[in-house]
């Protein structure tokens, strides 16, 4: 009989995440597919208590819980400890976890230690035929792939914003405390850095992606470049729009290849085949040009128009929902203008 | 006195980003159209952590590079001959595949089994240096299964900063969500990294590099160790490229004001 763990990790003020209400539900859909399996849920974090009580309703077997001041922040060597025990712990032959950076950073070496196998990056679960089936991209979002696998313990981590959370009431829960050892710990977590309050960089809570292209950097119909120009025309739209920033590999490489630059496009601002690959719902692409790969940047985006000037042009055509040819400066001059009024 | 680093990054190869992939079924399981006619290049990312390993040798002197390349050696050949030019290590050859649809503990096994097999490894002095994910497989696991294989359980992913103190300890920037960076300080060496892009330009190439590090390339190229990746266990059902195709409303002749109205009303639309 399979029986599932459903991973999870509080954010730092001791709540779950959305991403890990999103690994429950798929949890659930798994064991409903195999005809029953058990549900046990693994918390992780400084206090898992509060976390526990928003997931009393989900109908889980047992939850496991590893707690202590040292889970409290994402560090390796503490992770994956916590992870392998929680596992044998609850003796499951499949781990359901969501891809946060947290998890990333960690669930293939507990795979390893475990001695299970992981697939992650992970966009569907379904149960076919009796088997257990995932589907996930390789060579970057270019092709796609049906994998299942005869391994137990199999991980499953699945990608944020693909499934819809589970949602219940909150309730009391008991949860079992399950005892760490942790090897010597050589990592202290120091914090956090942001950029700075004026630089933009891709926000996955943002509503709208705003992708720039080289365009914006290239020689305008005077033979002019317009930089300083492109840079308040995208600031002033990112301003009033509260739209999350990305770039093309071409405009973000530009500055080590000594090209006119946007001061504030760097390569956490890149999406595509090196950089990432966002899932906002609306996206407006800006002076992109590029057939595939470079398309693959915005393959996730649900709503997807774009500005510029070649109506054949493969970024968009047969990959946006509208294609306006047009000029980008003189539409988002206007665009700026009509969001102040 | 400056630590002597022992730095071992794992990259393989992959197509050249720009090249048309096309799945088809071989008899081993899938794999990409033409492949070994497609031109390939260092991963990515592994590219980055490369020239990051350079670096950190260069400021610590006696340090030593290697770099562990798993991939068929007719191809591997071909990209060392530029890549050689970047920067300097000594070259670990394992003859194997280096498609994206092996399995990642396998390749880890045979990674790691090539690290420990290099003479006088120190644990004391090595860092672990890896792309975070790759372009082929875009797992991002490889690399922590090293780890463990090596005993290193201070690890780090997404890193795009390490900078190291006179007392050996370092600070880690790692990506983590909303372009922001988690900062941690580790105690020293051992320590595996999985390099995001890093903050270095890719080095332009010296031919004289290129020239001593080929004298060691060639002959291991030669005694590349095989490598056989059975994938026991993994079946791939399907794999397809994405078919989907979007009707686009294409204007043309729309103007500027119509469009910035036509942009503002779906920007609001809730």
């Amino acid at each position: 009989m399979e029986s599932i763990l459903c991973l999870v990790h509080t954010d730092s003020n001791g709540a779950l995440p959305k991403p890990a209400f999103e690994a429950l539900a798929v949890a659930k859909d798994l064991a409903a597919g195999l005809g029953g399996a058990s549900v046990d849920i693994g918390l992780i974090g400084a206090d898992v208590a509060a976390a526990a009580n928003a997931v009393a309703a989900a109908g889980a077997r047992k939850l496991l819980g590893v707690s202590g001041a040292e889970f409290g922040q994402a560090r390796y060597a503490t992770d994956a400890a916590a992870a392998a025990a929680l596992v044998k712990a609850s003796s499951a032959t499949f781990v359901v976890a969501t891809q946060t950076s947290r998890f990333a950073r960690v669930l293939a070496g507990v795979a390893q230690r475990i001695g299970g196998r992981i697939d992650t990056h992970v966009t569907g679960v379904a149960v076919k035929d009796g088997a257990v089936v995932v589907n996930r991209w390789y060579y970057r979002q270019r092709m796609e792939a049906t994998v299942t696998r005869a391994a137990r313990p199999w991980i499953i981590a699945v990608d944020p914003g693909c499934v819809k959370p589970w949602s219940g009431a909150a309730g009391a829960a008991k949860v079992e405390a399950v005892k760490v050892e942790l090897p010597e710990v050589r990592t202290q977590v120091a914090g956090l850095r942001s950029p700075s309050a004026d630089e933009q960089t891709i926000r996955p809570d943002a509503e709208l992606l705003f992708v720039a292209g080289a365009g914006w950097t290239k020689k305008q119909a005077d033979g002019q470049t317009h930089v300083p120009e492109a840079e308040k025309l995208i600031l002033g739209f990112l301003h009033a729009s509260q739209a999350s920033l990305g770039g093309s590999k071409s405009l973000v490489d530009a500055s080590g290849e000594g090209e006119a630059v946007l001061r504030f496009m760097t390569h956490l601002n890149q999406i595509g085949q090196t950089g990432a690959t966002p899932r906002h719902q609306k996206g407006l692409a800006t002076c992109c040009h590029g057939e595939e790969p470079h398309t693959v940047g915005w393959r996730f985006v649900t709503e997807r128009r774009a500005i510029n000037k070649d109506a054949g042009c493969g970024w968009a055509r047969g990959k946006a929902d509208v294609l306006y040819v047009a000029d980008a400066f003189e539409v988002m001059a206007k665009v700026n203008a009509l969001l102040k009024k | 006195m400056s630590i002597q680093y022992q730095i071992v990054v794992c990259g393989s190869i992959v197509p050249d980003p720009l090249q048309t992939l096309e799945p088809v079924t071989s008899a081993a399981g899938p794999a990409l159209k033409n492949e070994m006619m497609l031109p390939a290049v260092l991963d990515p990312w592994a590219g980055h952590a490369l020239f990051e390993a350079a670096n950190i040798a260069r400021q610590h002197p006696g340090s030593k590079v290697y770099l562990v390349s798993l991939g068929p050696k007719a191809k591997l050949q071909q990209v060392m001959m530029t890549v050689a030019q970047k920067a300097p290590f000594e070259l670990i050859a394992l003859d194997g595949p280096s498609s994206g649809f092996t399995e990642a503990a396998e390749v880890a096994a045979a990674l790691a089994e090539a690290i420990k097999g290099i003479p006088g490894i120190d644990m004391s002095r090595l860092l672990v240096f890896g792309g975070w994910e790759s372009a082929s497989r875009g797992a991002g696991a490889t690399m922590q299964m090293v780890g463990e294989l090596l005993g290193i359980s201070e690890q780090f992913q997404g890193v795009d900063q390490i900078t190291i103190a006179a007392d050996g300890s370092f600070e880690i920037l790692e990506r983590i969500e909303a372009g922001q960076h988690q900062v941690s300080t580790c105690a020293g060496a051992p320590a595996l990294l999985g390099w995001a892009t890093g903050n270095l330009p890719e080095p332009p190439n010296n031919p004289q590099v290129g020239m001593a590090n080929m004298r060691v390339v060639m002959p291991a190229l030669s005694k590349a160790k095989p490598v056989k990746l059975t994938g026991e266990g993994l079946t791939f059902a399907s794999v397809a490229l994405p078919k989907q195709q979007r009707e686009t409303r294409i204007e043309k002749n729309m103007n500027a004001d119509d469009i910035a109205k036509e942009i503002v009303a779906w920007v609001q639309q809730g």
